[in-house]
């Protein structure tokens, strides 16, 4: 299925669009779709992440969009034109490579210096362009090293600095932080999302890293089989996954089965394994019958408090696991007929369970989300 | 402060300690080679030196002789205490058959000095007392000379430079002055010459040959690239030999060769190409090949493929981005692979000897034959030392021009 289209209208305005995937699909082998129907459009200034499990499709995506790999079937609009048959080079794209690609046996310098000399800059406008470039990333003092002299997070800036000095009006990067270590990688996706706002560039970046994929973008497209799953800002991806997997591949998540029996005023009621009925939220989903399920975050699930709420689900467990990990707890349930449920208890509620022990359980009906399986 | 020194000092100790068995170890795995280097290696290179400069000769027939040289003024003919001595120094070496030795060496540096010697050994043996000077001039007025006697005093000396000199054209003139060899007689600079640019011209040839095929091997779909690297390796799995000798055949007047470029009708005769040069280079390209290849190809693979993606992403179109960034970045395998082939093809022989013309042999042909024909091992031994020390020359040019960090042998 494809959610691309319906789920963000708003961003569809030809206007504003630079990039226009139109019913793009990509074989290697003339058997196999890589990418398969994708449509998708990149607005203009907009940080947009292609999110998904490795083989999912991303790089074949970007290498589409670099001019390094054609589509088999479809067209790829740049500014409205297409480009499906222009060679990279013509196509004004900064790209920054997960190795990062820097040419060994020429200087920092020299590197950041090398999209210029293509573009007709030399001479002392060069070396100012690239004064600026490496500025932009505090590394005007390593203009003369080479690649090799330089810690992985240098080497990453350069690339940056080497993809931005001919100031093109699109960036792609393919996992451009997946070599440093985590502290680095923070940092650096602070710095790039800072530069990207500060250039007003268009970035496409692909990531498998959900955390990395929100705090950096705009939106985020899902990749899943070379699909998009869902294409949506960070937030409504976490708090609305359109599907199963979106709903397992962003944050954790409790994906429990169940039968639809009915849909009440934009709520759908559910009869779980053993008989339960819970609300879910959800009424985009179109299906009806057993081959549903739901999917509840883990810290989105509270031991129960006084009184009944008509906005919350309630039901009852045994405890199996109890881990106490200082800010919260987690709760490892047996429920709904020997499905089992984590569960993530703010600290101060608290309290020390037998593993075996009854629990009652609560969780908003909002945050119950019905999906497709 | 001096205990803490004291200290470091210890744990310095007790780190050489515990590292020792490893070291042993190590050093053990290693030794059996280290011994058969040292045997098969560096052995027979000091004793090439040696050979290439050693003068054993006329010390050990004409002891007497030299000794009785030694006041002699080295203008005049000497008087008769030297023949004297010449006359008992002979005898001996008739009896010891030693004349001829001595007349073999001598005669490399004074024509006709071989029946000299023979001829007066023959006739000390029939005299049994002196005067002799009068009988040796009576039997060759050529004893008498005073350049002879000159040349048979300077080889008095157990170091010679004769050898090394004659194999750069070089002359000792009696008086001892270095003077270049004229004539037809001047001919090893003349094969070093063409040794050096029947090797560069195959380095050339195997570059241009080879390189674009390493590039396909490393772009080309694994199945295709085995089967290509195959193809390369073969020639390697053949004998030397058996190359050689099949290069023999394609070449021949009424080969393989003449016989596709006639049925073509690209030529109306025949073309000589057995016994030159052409051929030669042909045949020695082919056998170098895969040394020129295999480096380069390692180097090329080492690239990732994004580097000339990044290239042509930056707008450098595809032959700019191949030239300035890909091709410098496989500088250390064409280094490496243009010396390997480059030094190999300086020491060539069963090639140029079976498919080059007379004059076509490189020094190793001269090598072979000064060993196997003229058994004269110090001439021999003397060019080999030349051509070791021009390869050395070489490589070490190549080192200071490109960077030992720039030669990927490996
Ligand atoms: N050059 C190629 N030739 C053949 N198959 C490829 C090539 N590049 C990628 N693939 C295949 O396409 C699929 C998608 O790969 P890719 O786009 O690299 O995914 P991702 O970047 O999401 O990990 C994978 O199954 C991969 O094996
Ligand atoms: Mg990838």
């Amino acid at each position: 299925m494809n959610f691309s289209k319906r789920i963000s209208p708003a961003t569809d305005n030809p206007v504003d669009a630079l990039v226009r995937f139109e019913d793009v699909k990509k074989s290697y082998d003339g058997i196999n779709f890589v990418v398969k129907d994708l449509n998708l459009t990149v607005s203009r200034g907009e940080f947009l992440t292609m999110l998904g499990p490795s083989g999912s499709g991303k790089t074949t995506t970007l290498m589409m969009l670099g001019g390094f790999e054609q589509p088999t079937l479809g067209h790829i609009l740049l500014d409205n034109r297409p480009v499906e048959r222009l060679p990279p080079e013509t196509r004004n794209i900064g790209f920054v490579f997960q190795n990062y690609a820097l040419f060994p046996h020429m200087t920092v310098a020299e590197n950041v210096a090398f999209p210029l000399r293509y573009r007709g800059i030399t001479g002392i406008a060069a070396r100012e362009r690239v004064r600026q470039a490496l500025g932009r990333v505090n590394l005007e003092a390593l203009g003369d090293r080479r690649p090799a002299q330089l810690s992985g997070g240098q080497q990453q800036r350069v690339a940056l600095a080497r993809a931005l000095v001919f100031e093109p009006s699109l960036v792609l990067m393919d996992e451009p932080l997946g070599a440093l270590d985590k502290q680095l990688r923070e940092r650096m996706q602070i710095e790039i999302k800072q530069l990207q706002t500060s250039l007003g560039i268009t970035m496409v970046y692909v990531t498998h890293d959900q955390s990395e994929a929100l705090t950096m973008s705009d939106r985020i497209a899902v990749f899943h089989d070379g699909r998009i799953q869902q294409l949506a800002d960070p937030a409504t991806l976490y708090n609305e996954p359109a599907n199963r997997f979106v709903a397992s591949f962003i944050g954790e998540n409790n994906s429990l089965s169940c039968t639809l029996l009915a849909r009440e005023g934009g709520l759908a009621v559910v009869r779980m394994a053993d008989g339960t009925t819970l609300k879910a939220a959800g009424t985009n989903v179109s299906g009806t019958g057993t081959d549903m399920s739901i999917s509840i975050r883990p810290e989105n699930i509270s031991l129960a408090g006084e009184g009944v709420r008509a906005d919350l689900n309630r039901f009852i467990g045994k405890a199996r696991d109890v881990f106490f990990l200082g800010d919260h707890m987690r709760l490892s349930i047996e429920a709904f007929g020997g499905q089992l449920v984590t569960a993530r208890i703010p600290a101060r509620q608290a309290r020390h369970f037998a593993s075996g022990a009854d629990v009652v359980l609560e969780c908003g009906i909002s945050e119950c989300r019905l999906l497709e399986v | 402060m001096a205990v803490a020194d004291m200290d470091r000092i210890n744990v310095f100790m007790a780190v050489r300690r515990a590292e020792k068995p490893a070291r042993r170890a190590a050093l053990s795995l290693a030794l059996p080679l280290i011994v058969f280097l040292v045997v098969a290696f560096v052995a027979p290179i000091l004793y090439l030196l040696v050979t290439a400069v050693g003068n054993p000769e006329t010390r050990q027939v004409l002891p007497r002789t030299l000794g009785a040289l030694e006041t002699w003024d080295g203008v005049s003919v000497p008087d008769e205490p030297v023949y004297a001595a010449l006359a008992a120094d002979l005898k001996v070496a008739k009896d010891n058959s030693t004349a001829a030795l001595l007349g073999k060496r001598l005669n490399y540096e004074i024509s006709g000095m071989r029946s000299r010697v023979l001829a007066a050994a023959r006739m000390v043996e029939r005299l049994d007392t002196g005067p002799y000077k009068q009988k040796f001039l009576e039997l060759n007025k050529d004893w008498g000379s005073p350049e002879s006697w000159a040349i048979i005093k300077r080889n008095g000396t157990s170091l010679t430079p004769y050898y090394l000199l004659t194999a750069l054209d070089l002359q000792q003139a009696p008086n001892g002055s270095v003077e270049r060899v004229q004539g037809d007689q001047a001919i090893f600079l003349d094969v070093l010459a063409r040794t050096l640019f029947v090797a560069g011209l195959v380095t050339l040839f195997t570059l241009i040959l080879g390189y674009p095929v390493a590039y396909v091997l490393t772009i080309a779909p694994k199945a295709i690239a085995g089967i290509m690297m195959l193809m390369v390796l073969l020639p390697l799995w053949t004998s030397l030999l058996v190359r050689t000798t099949a290069w023999v055949v394609l070449l021949q007047s009424d080969g393989v060769i003449n016989d596709v470029l006639m049925a073509l009708h690209l030529t109306s005769d025949r073309l000589q190409l057995i016994f030159t040069r052409a051929g030669t280079v042909i045949a020695m390209t082919h056998i170098q090949l895969p040394f020129t290849i295999l480096p380069i190809y390692s180097v090329m693979r080492s690239i990732p493929a994004t580097q000339l993606r990044a290239a042509r992403s930056l707008g450098a179109p595809p032959s700019s981005a191949f030239w300035r960034i890909y091709a410098p970045q496989t500088l250390p395998g064409v280094v490496a692979g243009c010396l390997m082939t480059f030094i190999l093809s300086l020491g060539y022989y069963i090639t140029p000897a079976l498919v080059g013309g007379p004059r076509d042999q490189m020094v190793s042909n001269f090598i072979s034959v000064y060993i196997n024909r003229d058994l004269n091992w110090g001439l021999a031994a003397a060019l080999g030392v030349v051509l070791l020390v021009v390869t050395l020359a070489i490589y070490l040019l190549f080192l200071r021009l490109v960077g030992a960090d720039k030669i990927k042998l490996g």
